[in-house]
């Protein structure tokens, strides 16, 4: 339950030496909300805002460690399903006045194809 | 281009409603602001606590000079504008410096009223109006010995309480018979005298000041029956005059103020007006909770929202004097039509008024305990009906049954007494958050501090809090507030639309109700998820992602992010063969916690969120279906074994338990709606502290409603009596439509009959037949397309697989 989740994610050969790597399809996150992906970093979240743009967190909130990816996806936040701290998607920094931050990984997405980069 | 806005006054009203504007238009104005006094934006009502040394003036800032530098507004401190041409549209300061602007904003606040009297102007007679006036108070206490405070009403008062915690000796001028007549009775007025005077202040009462002596400085006052007081320091607080007059050399028009429109516009459509310099309808306003009102409007139709009306304020009063608890509001007097209920306890030093008409609260009186002003106030404003609590009104709303919270006295608490036990957050945080970050509402306070912002029963601590921090001038929640902050409109006003105008999705809603932002948020999205469920049963598509994830994923969220699952367990009662499943199920799924629940069922505790379509497979093969544990819905029918068994017992209230419980299940409510069912008046079944409560008697069922035992203990309501289960179906399928078609989303049925009331639930249910036929009908279709088991469509993992798998099992 450490506060901060800026660890250093390990480079996976999966990812080869680009870093990126298929997190899916676009479909298969459902709008306003989320999917996991397990790595050996830990648990990912990928979520998809109404606008369709796509964001990775860390799956933990910086507050006590709640599922990111179970709550509910509003704007380009998402409230945390333990105790309804809002993090920020593109940053993964708490809302004001709340304060924490956790980790947040580059996507990308080409046609219908979601890329992630987790080194 | 962007348009320039001249904010004249950098006050409390000015600055607020520059706040309000950045919220919603920030990059719509450039902003130049002008305020007379040298200091940036400050908490002006926290000058009293300055004065009595509690607070410093470092404490009370509100905006530092970052905040203007980060908005990139100019801000020109210690100039004070001598003219507004309107025809070129420009101010100019008494410097010379000029601005030009597109719209206005006069913020010119007020001017404490001088006594024309000799002596007027001689060193040491001061106002209590400014940072300066205390300064100039402060170092008068380090020199000399002898205070006189002109004027006995609410300022006066706290300069003369500031002044003797100064170590002064301080002496009270007042024209009236007793003090704060405009807020208290001669009753409580007298109480304050003496509670004031055994801390050592003097009184002149009825007194008119003739002259102020002294040659440079001032040496004493002189009444009209010629006695003569020693002063070293004069303070005039006889009272405060609207500041207009830059407004009326400008050619706006004026009358005792500013006059402005509902959408606080002057006669002058660029130049708006907020604070106590305006005129509204007649009225002036000196406290702060009005002028924060005026300023969201008012900055609504500077953003060019305009939709936003002000229909003035109901106030009420609160004395800042440390140990002093004194609450007013309303008419106070009574009068021609009106009776009063009175409680005089001298022993406690307790007395409280309420003065009532037409079966409504018209004023209050409290004094030595002002814990319930919050509610007599809200009761007042609301024009709340109160035959049905008149009996227990002059007691609080503790004695409403709404126990278990009540009675509790901020004030005398100390700063390491818990208030909120949710978030651990004790009282000397709040108050300092309160003074420190210049937070004035429930609202602000949930959000900087935590403090009542999960189960919310220390709400009430926490608006004492702001009250007895602010006084007078905190911002009382609003009873009709907005559904979230993405919309001006209440609960009720989205739920009418929602019917009135046929809207049967989300998106038709916000366009509708003018959603401001794109997709809503946490708050209005499960709201209007719900309402919209509620009014078109069978027709709208659940929106899934708007839903909780508990709802979502039909089972209960914990702490590490794992499951809980309560299978439905009919009446409580189950046999060997259900309980075999269920051994099995949780000795197959490895579940670490098996626990049995207060509502007679059974919890799997720790199953992770992949295995939950598997575990429902297994328990959906030997009969059951969701428990609904997890929602906003009927959760259980807690029964007793009634007449089958039990020797006391004269009703079958384990059958009637079943068979309500086959009715209502699966029906979605605004909050978790539990029912219960005792088959005698021992009434094991504890069916008095439920939403719906059915207790047997020998001729029938008693059927109560209301109830609670979680975060505020209340007993049920009795609603009626009736003779067969046939009649408690339909009487509780009517009840329960009601409560789905009129309680706001995440209202429970204690708190929505204590504000709808009792008779307005017995009118519906039980006096119009007809009415609760229609109701019952209403109930049972929805029934028809809810009462389909979540839990079987998604152990087929054809229904919302993605929930329940991840994207990737591992890159």
């Amino acid at each position: 339950m450490s506060g901060k989740a800026a660890e250093k994610i390990i480079p996976l050969s999966a990812a080869g030496a680009s870093g990126w790597v298929v997190a899916g399809r676009l479909d298969e996150i459902p709008r306003a909300g989320a999917r996991v992906i397990h790595t050996a970093a830990g648990e990912i979240a990928l979520f998809r805002t109404v606008d369709d743009r796509v964001f990775a967190l860390r799956d933990r909130c910086p507050h006590q460690g709640g599922p990111l990816s179970q709550g509910i996806v509003y704007g380009h936040k998402v409230a945390c399903p333990l105790h309804n701290w809002s993090v920020a998607l593109d940053s993964g920094a708490a809302i004001a006045p709340d304060e924490g931050q956790t980790a947040c990984f580059p996507v990308r997405i080409e046609g219908d194809m979601v890329y992630l980069a987790i080194c | 281009m962007t348009e320039k806005l001249v904010v004249v006054g950098n006050g409390m009203a000015g600055m607020r409603t520059v706040e309000e504007l950045l919220k919603l238009a920030p990059d719509k104005y450039a902003i130049t602001v002008f305020g007379a006094e040298p200091h940036v934006n400050y908490n002006r009502i926290l000058l009293s606590p300055v004065l009595a040394g509690e607070k410093q003036p470092d404490d009370i800032v509100l905006n530092g000079e970052a905040w203007y530098a980060e908005h990139g507004i100019s801000l020109h401190r210690g100039k004070k504008i001598e003219c507004i041409d309107r025809r070129e549209r420009t101010v100019t300061a008494t410097d010379g410096t000029m601005a030009r602007y597109d719209r206005l904003l006069v913020a010119t606040g007020s001017d404490p009223f001088i006594l024309p009297v000799p002596g007027k102007d001689l060193r040491g007679v001061v106002t209590f109006r400014d940072l300066a006036d205390v300064d100039a108070m402060l170092t008068a206490a380090k020199l000399f010995r002898h205070a006189v405070v002109i004027g006995g009403g609410l300022l006066g008062l706290e300069a003369a309480n500031g002044l003797l915690k100064q170590g002064m000796n301080v002496s009270v001028i007042h024209l009236g018979p007793t003090l704060m007549e405009r807020q208290l009775d001669d009753t409580a007025g007298n109480m304050l005298k003496q509670s004031l005077e055994s801390r050592g202040i003097r009184f002149f009462l009825e007194a008119k000041t003739m002259e102020i002596i002294g040659n440079q400085r001032v040496k004493g006052v002189r009444l009209a029956d010629d006695t003569e007081i020693t002063a070293d320091l004069v303070v005039m607080a006889v009272g405060i005059r609207p500041n207009f007059e830059l407004a009326r050399l400008a050619g706006i028009y004026c009358e005792h103020g500013i006059v402005v429109s509902d959408t606080l516009q002057t006669f002058d459509p660029r130049v708006y007006a907020v604070g106590e310099c305006v005129c509204h309808r007649g009225k002036n306003y000196g406290l702060v909770a009005p002028l924060f009102e005026q300023a969201r409007v008012c900055a609504n139709h500077l953003a060019a929202i305009g939709y936003a009306r002000y229909g003035g304020s109901v106030t009420s009063t609160k004395l800042k004097v440390t140990g002093i608890d004194l609450f007013s509001a309303g008419n106070y007097l009574g009068g021609e039509g009106c009776e009063e209920i009175v409680l005089k306890d001298p022993g406690r030093g307790v007395y409280k008024k309420i003065v009532l008409k037409d079966n409504r609260v018209q004023g209050a009186v409290l004094y030595g305990e002002t814990l319930d002003g919050a509610w007599y106030f809200d009761l007042m404003r609301d024009g709340t009906p109160i035959a049905d609590i008149r009996d227990a009104l002059l007691f609080g709303p503790a004695h409403l049954g709404d126990a278990g919270h009540g009675g509790r006295n901020v004030a005398a608490m100390n700063d390491a007494t818990e208030i909120c036990g949710c978030n651990g957050v004790c009282k000397g945080e709040i108050t300092r958050a309160i003074s420190a970050k210049g937070l004035f509402t429930l609202e602000e306070v949930r959000a900087h501090t935590k403090a009542s912002s999960s189960c919310g029963s220390c709400t009430g601590l926490v608006e004492q809090l702001l009250a007895t921090t602010l006084g007078s001038n905190y911002s009382q929640t609003p009873k009709e507030k907005p559904l979230c902050r993405c919309t001006d409109h209440t609960h009720d006003q989205v739920r009418a639309a929602i019917t009135a105008n046929s809207l049967k999705t989300m998106r038709a809603v916000m366009e509708h109700c003018q959603w401001r932002t794109p997709d809503g948020c946490p708050s209005c999205r499960p709201a209007l998820n719900y309402y919209l469920l509620c009014a078109w049963p069978g027709q709208y598509a659940d929106d899934a992602q708007s839903r909780f994830i508990n709802e979502r994923a039909h089972a209960n969220i914990q702490k590490d992010g794992t499951y809980s699952v309560v299978p439905r367990i009919w009446g409580g009662v189950t046999t060997p063969s259900e309980l075999r499943a269920i051994a099995e199920v949780a000795e197959k799924f490895a579940i670490p916690t098996v626990k049995l629940t207060g509502g007679q069922r059974i919890d799997l505790l720790g199953v992770k969120k992949e295995k939950l379509p598997a575990v429902w497979a297994d328990l959906s093969r030997a009969g059951f279906v969701s428990g609904h544990a997890y929602g906003k819905a009927l959760r259980t029918v807690k029964t007793c074994v009634g007449s089958e068994w039990c020797r006391f017992g004269v009703q079958d209230s384990t059958g009637l338990g079943i068979a309500l419980e086959k009715m209502t299940w699966g029906t979605w409510t605004p909050h978790k709606t539990k029912l219960g069912v005792s088959g005698c008046p021992r009434n094991c079944a504890e069916a008095t502290i439920k939403d719906f409560g059915v207790v047997g008697v020998d001729s029938g069922w008693e059927l109560h409603v209301g109830g609670n035992g979680g975060v505020k203990v209340r007993a049920t309501d009795l609603l009626c009596k009736v003779h067969t289960d046939a009649d408690v179906k339909e009487y509780c399928g009517a009840y329960l439509q009601l409560y789905r078609e009129e309680a706001r989303y995440l209202e429970r049925t204690a708190p929505w009959i204590e504000r709808v009331g009792l008779s307005y639930v017995k009118q519906r249910i039980v006096e119009d037949g007809d009415g609760r036929k229609a109701l019952y009908r209403r109930f049972l279709e929805s029934q028809q397309h809810a009462q389909k088991d979540p839990w079987a469509e998604r152990a087929t993992g054809k229904i919302a697989q993605h929930e329940f798998t991840p994207l990737k099992a591992a890159v």
